[in-house]
């Protein structure tokens, strides 16, 4: 049995905009029968170009129609423009939460929204033509497909996939080229993350930097400091004065304070030795 | 959360308050341990010697010794297969169907994953199987172990066992036969029928939870899973669940004195039930063979309408069913046993399942048939597919 949320219950229950908009200004259809699952979005704007009338019809479960309520009720009072920017995130948000093997409905919600605004702005019906090669055949989604939801929404494993987009939650022989997937869309993204790597100028002066804010002032506070020596690739030379010459623990002071708040402000491969 | 009308003895049923009465005083007065020298446990032994008896009675088997207890229907399955298997030796050719209960898939994929080989029968779209390709399989020239169930669980379509059975031996094979669903409900024996290994479930038949028990035909070879122990004649060892088994020989008893009047109070509830859905639900149809199926089961699909919130809003009405469809269960992959069948796909996400038993009344059918027709019409009005 699902734990819905009383807002997901009252939105199944008591749905709100029920039907089809007549003559509308958009009209978009995600999912569909073989899938389990279908939503149908129209939608209406007034003079000022707001979103006056939005109305939906969907075949699924209890929390794909509580998704599809929820979405007329975001989209009433919003501009094109301010309707697009509507994830599926802030359907999920909206309705409180949904289990994450339902988190689909409100992604389905996000599709229906975005093949009606394509028919608003184009007046043609978005076909969603087969992009990429199929990879899960049971509910018909390609790599492009899966590649785009696994990045949206930042998924690490064939199961969050599933519960996204369904891809793989069928007879689950996909299983292993979903999970090819995420590991290269995790690569790519772990590499766009990456700090261009420093000349060895900008290193030196991070490190003296470091150094200055946020190791001599632990130091000093027990009579002690410690002097820049020599940069050596990664390899950080440093001299201990005052205090810290005769201190029994300035080893450990050495890796525990020093290396490790350069390590955290430069590099991982960063070694700080005393001379 | 008291519901007014259950209609899901399928997946369980009310304990017989007979059952409750029989299996009480085994928790206030006789707690003795079967196994003891002294008469305060051997009391209980013979209480556990009578329950068997009426285990063995209920199925027809020749000696109560055949029939072992276990904590369930899922263990009898497993302990059939994995236990036929071992003592076989090898590697026999195991032989199944698609419409199997997971209890019998499970360990199946299991040793195949582990380098048997599986073959899995299709079945038709009534849910029907292919004999000679069962016949084809079994004369595979290897030795081979065949589980094929009784009765479906979400369908009730009965497959012929004793003909099944008889193609497995001829083919010098081993045969299981999950009978969970039928026990109790159908007469049902094994003595002039070639089948070594049977499961069955006290808790589908109004017993409690956590108690089951598997026959196994005289000279039928099985190693036991749980060792260390004489009990049960060293086929599963551990202190026996005492009051549970006494409860699920009551419960057999019960099942078979009534067997008759309950399969057709049943039977006409089920029909009523159906002729009233199918009179007032439009794009309703019934899954599975009409004409060799449990009295108490009914799989209707609802055509362009979902089988979860079918549910959730039966639910809200306080009537309990369930629905092979994918959304309801944690998997997104709908009925494994309707997709055999070959269950159209406008049709596939919109099953339910109503599974009856003694205790529902004309009363229970027609509140279901007052409220379902208004919880489909609703569904077809938020619908993008049916053009009502």
């Amino acid at each position: 049995m699902w734990e819905y949320t009383d807002k997901v219950n009252d939105h199944f229950k008591n749905p709100r905009n029920v039907g089809a908009v007549e003559n509308p200004d958009g009209d978009g259809l995600a999912g569909s029968l073989a899938c389990g699952d279908a939503l149908r979005l129209t939608f209406k704007l007034d003079d000022e170009k707001k979103i006056s009338e939005a109305k939906f019809q969907t075949f699924g479960c209890a929390s794909a129609i509580a998704s599809s309520s929820a979405l007329t009720v975001m989209l009433i009072g919003k501009t094109v423009e301010e309707a697009e920017e509507i994830t599926n995130k802030e359907i999920i948000d909206y309705l409180g939460d949904l289990p994450k093997q339902k988190v689909h409905c409100s992604v389905m919600g996000r599709e229906a929204l975005e093949a009606a605004i394509y028919n608003y702005r184009t007046g043609k019906t978005l076909d969603r033509k087969i992009d990429g090669e199929v990879i899960c055949h049971c509910f018909g989604a390609t790599d492009k497909e899966i590649e785009k939801v696994a990045r949206e929404q930042n998924l690490t494993s064939a199961e969050e996939v599933t519960n996204a987009c369904k891809a793989g939650g069928g007879c689950g022989q996909c299983i292993p080229e979903i999970e090819e997937i995420i590991n290269r869309v995790i690569g790519e993204e772990q590499k766009k993350e990456e700090v261009p790597k420093l000349t060895q100028l900008q290193k030196i002066k991070l490190i003296e930097e470091t150094i200055d804010r946020q190791v001599r002032p632990i130091l000093r506070r027990d009579g002690g400091d410690l002097e820049l020596h020599d940069v050596d690739g990664d390899r950080v030379l440093v001299k201990f004065v005052g205090a810290c010459v005769s201190c029994p623990v300035s080893s450990v002071t050495l890796k525990d304070v020093v290396e490790t708040q350069l390590r955290e402000a430069i590099s991982d491969d960063i070694v700080v030795e005393s001379v | 959360m008291k519901s007014s009308v259950y209609v899901d003895n399928n997946a369980t049923t009310a304990v017989a308050p007979e059952v409750t009465e029989a299996i009480l005083p085994y928790f206030t007065e006789h707690w003795g341990n079967p196994s003891s020298m002294h008469n305060f446990g051997g009391s209980v032994k013979r209480s556990i010697d009578a329950a068997r008896e009426k285990v063995a009675a209920l199925i027809g088997a020749e000696h109560p010794n055949e029939i072992i207890f276990t904590s369930c229907g899922s263990e009898s399955d497993n302990m059939a297969i994995r236990g036929a298997v071992d003592a076989i030796g090898g590697h026999p050719h195991l032989i199944t169907t698609r419409v199997e209960h997971a209890a019998v898939l499970g360990p199946c994929h299991y040793l195949e994953d582990k380098g048997f080989r599986l073959s899995t029968l299709e079945v038709d779209e009534k849910g029907n199987l292919d004999l000679e390709k069962l016949r084809e399989k079994s004369m595979s020239g290897k030795k081979t172990v065949a589980s094929v169930m009784w009765a479906n669980n979400e369908t009730g379509v009965i497959f012929p066992i004793p003909e099944i059975g008889t193609i497995v031996k001829e083919g010098g094979g081993i045969f299981h036969t999950d009978a969970v669903q039928i026990a109790g409900k159908l007469p049902i024996s094994v003595r002039n029928i070639p089948v070594d290994l049977l499961s069955i479930s006290g808790h589908k038949l109004h017993a409690p939870k956590g108690i089951g028990a598997l026959y196994a035909r005289r000279g039928t070879k099985i190693t036991p899973h749980i060792m260390g122990g004489h009990q049960e004649r060293g086929r599963r060892a551990g202190t026996e669940n005492v009051p549970y088994i006494v409860g699920l020989g009551k419960a057999c008893e019960l099942a078979m004195e009534r067997m008759e009047k309950d399969a057709q109070h049943e039977r006409n509830l089920r029909d009523r039930l159906e002729a009233g859905v199918l009179a007032t639900c439009k794009g309703a149809r019934i899954n599975g063979d009409l004409e060799s199926r449990l009295p108490n089961t009914t799989n209707i699909s609802f055509e362009y309408v979902e089988g979860e919130a079918i549910i959730l809003m039966l639910d809200d009405v306080g009537i309990c069913a369930s629905t092979g469809s994918a959304c309801a269960s944690g998997s997104l992959e709908p009925s494994h046993v309707l997709r055999a069948m070959d269950v159209p796909r406008s049709m596939l996400h919109g099953s339910i399942r109503f599974s009856l038993s003694r205790y529902n009344t004309e009363e229970d059918i027609d509140d279901v048939l007052e409220k379902l027709p208004v919880i489909i019409k609703r569904l077809r009005e938020l619908s993008p597919f049916a053009n009502d």
